[in-house]
């Protein structure tokens, strides 16, 4: 997969199940943003196929199933956290109390009325998160959600991310820190544009014969050289 | 298309305004300070000011809407949610009106407030009806809105989209018939006048000033200024894409 004029992505091939949460792990530059780009259908592809629930990336029908949170918050910092909300579930057709149910989901109901100028960083990125559970996707797609975020909070966003893998939704999760790969049932690894795995997460252990994510990335990077 | 989506938007981009209150009234207070000065400045050739006056009426809405459009739309660019909307089920045609229906609401109420204080205040002299003025006022002002969120499409940073105002407006201003008047520029920049909305806009403010009843020329000026305004809209529409290369 070209990307303006580098190859981004070579040679990807993986699928996804339903009630998992997929890790998409590499370091940055690895292409994970253009692999979840592509997904979203932000990105054209230069070549091989990508289905998305079915559907061929970019369709216009997956749409309303697939919900999609960019590495920065993608929000209107000049309104309300509810003002963005209501925004976005009119652009999506979904009724209004499903703004009420996501602010409640991502433990945002008491700042809802606040600005999201005036918050902080974790508070913007659960906003962001919360546009992206309107109307209950059946793909969440989340591009580094908890970087730079206060420890206690992303082990709340992991414990909401499991509930909502056990509800029956898949989660494709990128992320450059290998302890949250830990928390993934199926794992993308990727680095410099390359697939370097992809199985379950103990399949990987055991074909590496290491402990750790971390020591298995090592172990797989360091064959590859 | 769809209508809700569309006044979601324009109610959505209204909503962002009402919290920034010194841009609301930079939008209201701005042209009325200067038109107020510029009555001053004529104070002993009010012919002068009865001649500028309306043509300037017909700039102020296109400067400032170009310039708050294409500053709001590189924001949605650079924020992200453009892209966010872009994946969402909406057409791009909805998000395009809807900025223009925020956008050319503020354009009525800013021309409505400039036409009626000139006229009452400053003492401008209409021989037309001033409806009309308000009419031009806002055409141009839909024309700013949709040549700034072109210009924001090819705009990489704020301070590119700040120094396309003078890129896309001066020399419009330049040639409009405001400094010389058309029929007397050098035949090259005639033509090229003849090609640029704002002399028409300019041409049915004087005319709209000095006669009393609505001509057909008038007319033909606005609709010119209105077409002008459609094919950027939908140059502007071909440049919100949804994949990207």
């Amino acid at each position: 997969m070209v990307r303006g004029k580098t190859v981004a992505l070579r040679e990807v091939g993986f699928a996804m199940e339903p009630g998992k949460i997929t890790g998409l792990i590499g370091p940055s530059g690895s292409g994970k943003t253009t692999l979840i780009r592509a997904i979203v259908g932000a990105q054209e592809i230069t070549g091989g196929t990508l289905r998305v629930l079915g559907l061929p990336a970019g369709s216009g029908a997956l749409r309303r199933r697939i919900g999609y949170v960019t590495q920065t918050p993608a929000v209107y910092p000049d309104l309300t956290a509810r003002q963005n909300l209501l925004y976005f579930a009119s652009i999506l057709g979904v009724a209004r109390s499903e703004v009420g149910r996501v602010l409640k989901v991502v433990d945002m109901e008491r700042l809802e009325s606040q600005l999201v100028s005036t918050m902080s960083g974790g508070q913007q990125a659960r906003v962001s998160l919360a546009v992206a559970l309107l109307g209950e996707p059946a793909l969440l797609v989340l591009d580094e959600p908890t970087v730079g975020l206060d420890p206690v909070l992303r082990k709340h966003l992991w414990q909401l991310f499991r509930q909502l893998a056990d509800e029956g939704r898949s989660l494709l999760i990128s992320s450059h820190v290998m302890d949250e790969a830990e928390q993934c049932s199926d794992l993308l690894l990727l680095r410099d544009g390359a697939v370097l795995n992809f199985s379950s997460k103990s399949a990987l252990l055991a074909r590496t014969g290491t402990g750790t994510v971390h020591d298995a990335f090592l172990a797989l990077a360091e064959g590859a050289e | 298309m769809s209508p809700t989506k569309t006044l979601a938007t324009s109610a959505r981009v209204l909503r962002q305004l009402s919290h920034d209150h010194r841009t609301l009234a930079m939008l209201f207070v701005l042209p009325l300070l200067l038109l107020g000065l510029l009555s001053w400045i004529y104070s002993a050739t009010p012919q002068m000011f009865d001649l500028i006056g309306p043509a300037l009426l017909g700039v102020f809405p296109l400067i400032v809407m170009f310039l708050v459009t294409s500053i709001a739309t590189l924001r949605e660019r650079r924020l992200g949610t453009l892209e966010r909307l872009m994946a969402m089920p909406v057409g791009k045609l909805d998000i395009i009106l809807g900025y223009a229906g925020s956008f050319g609401l503020l354009a009525i109420l800013q021309a409505v407030l400039v036409s009626t204080v000139a006229v009452r205040l400053y003492g401008l002299d209409v021989a037309g009806p001033v409806w009309f003025l308000v009419i031009v006022a806002v055409a141009n002002a839909l024309l700013g809105t949709m040549l700034g969120l072109l210009a924001s499409a090819f705009a990489a940073s704020e301070f590119q989209a700040v120094q396309f105002m003078p890129a896309f407006v001066l020399p419009q201003f330049l040639l409009c018939g405001l400094l010389v008047p058309v029929a007397q520029l050098p035949s090259a920049l005639e033509l090229v006048a003849n090609c640029l909305p704002l002399t028409y806009a300019v041409e049915a403010m004087t005319l709209v000033s000095r006669n009393p009843a609505l001509t057909s020329e008038m007319v033909t000026d606005v609709a010119v200024v209105a077409a002008f305004a459609i094919a950027a809209l939908l140059l502007g529409a071909a440049t919100l894409r949804r994949r990207t290369k």
